[in-house]
């Protein structure tokens, strides 16, 4: 067993976990913060993705024990534009990978905000956050019900 | 409770059709929606699978020692030790629920394995971690049998499928092989098509606790009250001790609408503990115990005047069942409906493989059968050097083409109009590789769509408050549809109340019985009993003295009356039976007279890169007929999903099997490509909203129908784009090298 003190969402959490405990299960299992959710377990379907220091990462890839004294953001202490614009676009159906896709889209909107390119940057698109952008930034999402214009739609509209 | 003072006029604008947002929106931006692997209970247990790794055999032996001395292991259960399960029963029109069961195997209650596999043990420990480890260890020894799990080699011997009651194995008019042999133009093409999975994002998990001979289930099911009759008899225990609980439902596509080895065992591995018990499938788990869609071949042959008037049309089809169960897919199913061909011959085909049974995937047959007949008709249409849209339109049958019964309500015609003005289909140029984008090769397809509609019994309660709040009650399941937000429309404007005093209570099989989330009909058939229920509600309301400008909630004051309750159906053994034999008899009446189906025109416009064949879809209009729309934003997002799922099938999309075991080769999301963001263009959705004269509010069912014809939109499309037909899907660039 290992002991590790998780920052999440602005509280600490001292734990004694097993060293090869998820992020994503320490969230879900230990700390009952189950609004992240997983879908395969592997890093590629993205509904487990939070915010480590603002960045987004998978949690499902990511060992509890290596995000000591990271700042964590769960669904659960995300207050964001984007949720209500997420309701009002219908950015989701069933509403599984949606923590992911917000997670990830508040993650996105910082990436773009400090520069960070894209592969689709530079094709005409400029400082804009256009469609193509959005969709190529938010690829690691996947949303099987096909949400995904809704969801373009919202964060564009938040993206301003 | 708080009494407001209740609304005393009933004018109120419709809130059918309305954009409403969903009920549930708010729960599922926070993360507060709790899904089925988030349920807990005290002195949980976690289950973790073992598969088998031969297709066909016996287990010679099972060594489990290594598995039960991992630190919190509980139990390993093998067919050694597991309790006794009662064999599924065979399907029985008095009990619908008997369709339900994923397969026959009884499992754990028998050493045969059926398929690569099939679960054969379950470890059960204080945590799921320590279940998976364990489940690595247990070592088993096999007698295999011989086994047949290639479906490729096994097509050419494949069976015609019987007719029966709810669906046709063949039919015909006229001769259509003779009308073939002798019509003046033809295109006689074989496609085929490759197994998939749903893919659902969250994977089927199950929480089961027992109380002496009472269960709660929580389940990822789509199929609450097929799921709780189902548990019951295999379990031996009453119908009434047995409670499904599914408040949200992460994805089902048809996956989740059957019950697999993962629910039943983890009820099974809380018998033998008598503790509460959690299952969450690892995704690989889901692959290999989760039937998907089968794999297809198809036959078109299209025979036709030189003015283009079709005086054949011929689809038959393989697809495949498990030996150990599933369900023909009526791949030929769109084919008697949508041409005024003169003959016409239909005709289904089965093989038998040594697999995981089939499982209906959302729009199951009609997804892929429209794919060959969609392209086929493009074909022809270039063989005639019409156009593909003038074909159809030449071709749009007044009566229903196989039997000549009338259409409920048919508007193709329009759809179409409406379609290839908002997608500009006249820009056009009919040539292939005559448009071009830069270097992209630059192709525009159509495609109709077509899924049959149909209407199943519900239950529900009504209850009004005197604070003017109506509550509904109804086990339906919500997995991503908008079904709590839509019924919640369809009461407010039928009692002339407030959407937002309406509440919908659901997924619970102490409430009324619902359909299960399948064939696109939960929303009509819950709909058409919450209207008969908001009627017995009003004529109570008269008996009271209502007058035309008092509220329903001022009439129950005026009364001192606390609420007012009315259901329609009985959820007694006998009344259930009642239901389900009313429902039969004018399931079979209603087919009789009417052809009632969802109707379509794709758009699409493709763009594949001359060097690489790589193919982006970079346009899509879908234009509909599917009767009344109840609200504009969850309907036009689900017409939306269905295309997106399509696009997948027709571009990337295949569960590849192993040939020579049987075994699926990429189980995994990272493997299976699902699309993603960027392979979907804004779609431009467009209904009708033409009412449906046969049908609850004239609305029809649109869970499926807009997946069908997509791949033929592409198909065609790329064909347009770069003068190659690929009749063999996913059209993956190798493809179009």
């Amino acid at each position: 067993m290992a002991e590790v003190r998780l920052r999440v969402n602005g509280a600490d959490h001292p734990l004694d976990i097993q060293p090869q405990v998820s992020l994503l299960d320490a969230l879900r299992e230990h700390l009952g913060l189950t609004g992240t959710k997983k879908g395969c377990d592997q890093g590629a379907c993205g509904a487990c993705t939070v915010l480590a220091d603002g960045e987004r990462i998978n949690s499902c890839l990511a060992l509890a024990v290596q995000y000591e004294g990271a700042e964590i953001t769960t669904i659960e202490g995300i207050d964001h534009p984007l949720q209500a614009a997420f309701v009002r676009h219908d950015g989701f159906q069933c509403g599984y990978c949606t923590s992911g896709q917000i997670c990830s889209a508040v993650g996105m909107l910082a990436e773009h905000k400090e520069g960070m390119p894209s592969a689709v940057t530079g094709q005409g698109s400029g400082s804009h956050l256009s469609g193509a952008e959005i969709r190529e930034r938010m690829s690691g999402n996947l949303c099987r019900c096909g949400a995904y214009n809704g969801i373009v739609e919202a964060i564009q509209e938040v993206a301003g | 409770m708080t009494q407001t003072l209740p609304e005393t006029t009933t004018t109120r604008e419709s809130v059918v059709g309305k954009p409403v947002d969903r009920v549930d929106g708010t729960a599922k931006t926070t993360g507060e929606a709790r899904f089925t692997a988030e349920f807990s209970h005290p002195d949980l247990t976690h289950a973790a699978l073992v598969h088998a790794t031969v297709s066909r055999g016996r287990i010679t032996a099972i060594d489990t020692s290594a598995a039960s001395a991992v630190p919190g292991v509980v139990t390993v259960l093998t067919h050694h030790n597991a309790p006794a399960l009662k064999s599924p029963r065979k399907v029985t029109p008095t009990d619908l629920s008997t369709m339900a069961s994923g397969t026959s195997v009884n499992y754990l209650n028998t050493d045969e394995v059926h398929w690569d596999g099939q679960p054969i043990a379950v470890v059960v420990a204080e945590s799921a971690l320590a279940a998976r480890e364990a489940a690595a260890l247990v070592r088993v020894t096999y007698e295999t049998a011989e086994s047949t799990v290639d479906f490729t080699a096994e097509e050419p011997a494949a069976k015609p499928q019987k007719n029966n009651l709810v669906m046709q194995g063949s039919a015909k008019k006229g001769d259509a092989e003779a009308a073939f042999t002798a019509a003046p133009v033809k295109v006689d093409r074989r496609f085929t098509t490759p197994p998939l999975h749903h893919n659902a994002i969250e994977p089927h998990a199950t929480l089961a606790v027992w109380d002496g001979d009472r269960l709660t289930v929580h389940d990822a099911t789509q199929s609450i009250d097929w799921l709780r009759s189902h548990l019951a008899l295999r379990f031996g225990i009453p119908t009434r001790s047995v409670r499904v609980i599914a408040p949200f439902v992460g994805g089902g596509f048809g996956g989740k609408g059957f019950i697999w080895a993962g629910t039943i065992l983890t009820a099974l591995a809380a018998r033998a503990t008598g503790r509460p018990v959690r299952l969450v499938l690892t995704r690989e788990s889901v692959y290999r115990t989760v039937g998907g869609r089968t794999p297809s071949t198809q036959r078109v042959a299209l025979g036709a005047r030189t003015d283009g008037t079709l005086t054949s049309l011929i689809h038959t089809s393989v697809t495949r069942l498990g030996r150990v169960g599933g369900t023909p897919e009526a791949v030929t199913s769109q084919s008697k409906h949508l041409y005024a061909a003169e003959n016409i011959l239909v005709r289904q085909n089965l093989v038998e493989l040594d697999l995981v049974s089939n499982a209906a995937m959302r729009a199951p047959g009609e997804a892929i059968g429209t794919f060959a007949l969609e392209a086929s008709i493009d074909e022809l249409a270039y063989e005639l050097g019409m156009d593909p849209i003038e074909l159809r339109m030449h071709n749009e049958p007044e009566r229903n083409p196989i039997d000549g019964k009338q259409f409920a309500r048919r508007h193709l015609r329009e759809a179409y109009r409406v379609g290839a003005e908002r997608f500009g289909w006249a820009d056009r140029t009919p040539e292939p590789r005559s448009m071009r984008d830069g270097r992209w090769l630059v192709g525009m397809g159509v495609a109709s769509a077509f899924h049959p509609s149909m209407l199943f019994v519900a239950n529900v309660v009504v209850r009004l408050s005197v604070d003017g709040t109506v509550l509904v009650h109804c086990g339906l399941q919500e997995m991503g549809m908008g079904s709590a937000t839509v019924q919640a429309q369809v009461a407010a404007d039928a009692l002339g109340v407030p959407v937002e005093s309406v509440r919908v209570e659901y997924g619970d099989s102490t409430l009324p019985m619902a359909p299960g989330a399948g064939g696109s009909m939960q929303t009509a058939s819950v709909a058409n009993s919450l209207l008969a229920a908001c009627e017995k509600l009003e004529r109570k309301l008269t008996k009271l003295g209502r007058s035309p400008q008092e509220s329903p909630a001022a009439v129950l004051a005026r009364e001192g009356l606390p609420s007012l309750e009315v259901s329609v159906g009985s959820d007694t053994r006998l009344g259930r039976m009642a239901g389900q034999l009313r429902f039969m008899s004018k399931f079979l009446m209603d087919q009789r007279r009417w052809m009632k189906a969802a109707l379509g025109a794709h758009f699409c416009e493709v763009r594949v890169d001359p060097d690489t064949g790589e193919v982006r879809v970079s346009r899509w209009t879908a234009s509909f007929d599917v009767g009344r729309v109840l609200n504009a934003k969850t309907a036009t997002s689900q017409l939306k999903g269905g295309i997106v799922m399509g696009i997948g099938m027709a571009l990337a999309e295949q569960t590849l099997i192993d040939p020579r075991n049987g075994r699926i080769m990429n189980p995994s999301l990272a493997e299976y490509h699902v699309p993603v963001h960027a392979d979907i263009p804004p779609i431009d959705i467009t209904y009708l909203d033409e009412p449906d004269p046969t049908m609850p509010l004239g609305l029809v069912g649109i869970g499926e129908v807009s997946i069908t014809g997509v791949a033929g939109a592409i198909a065609n499309a790329i064909h347009h784009a770069t003068g190659k037909r690929i009749r063999d899907l996913p059209i993956t660039l190798d493809k179009l090298l």
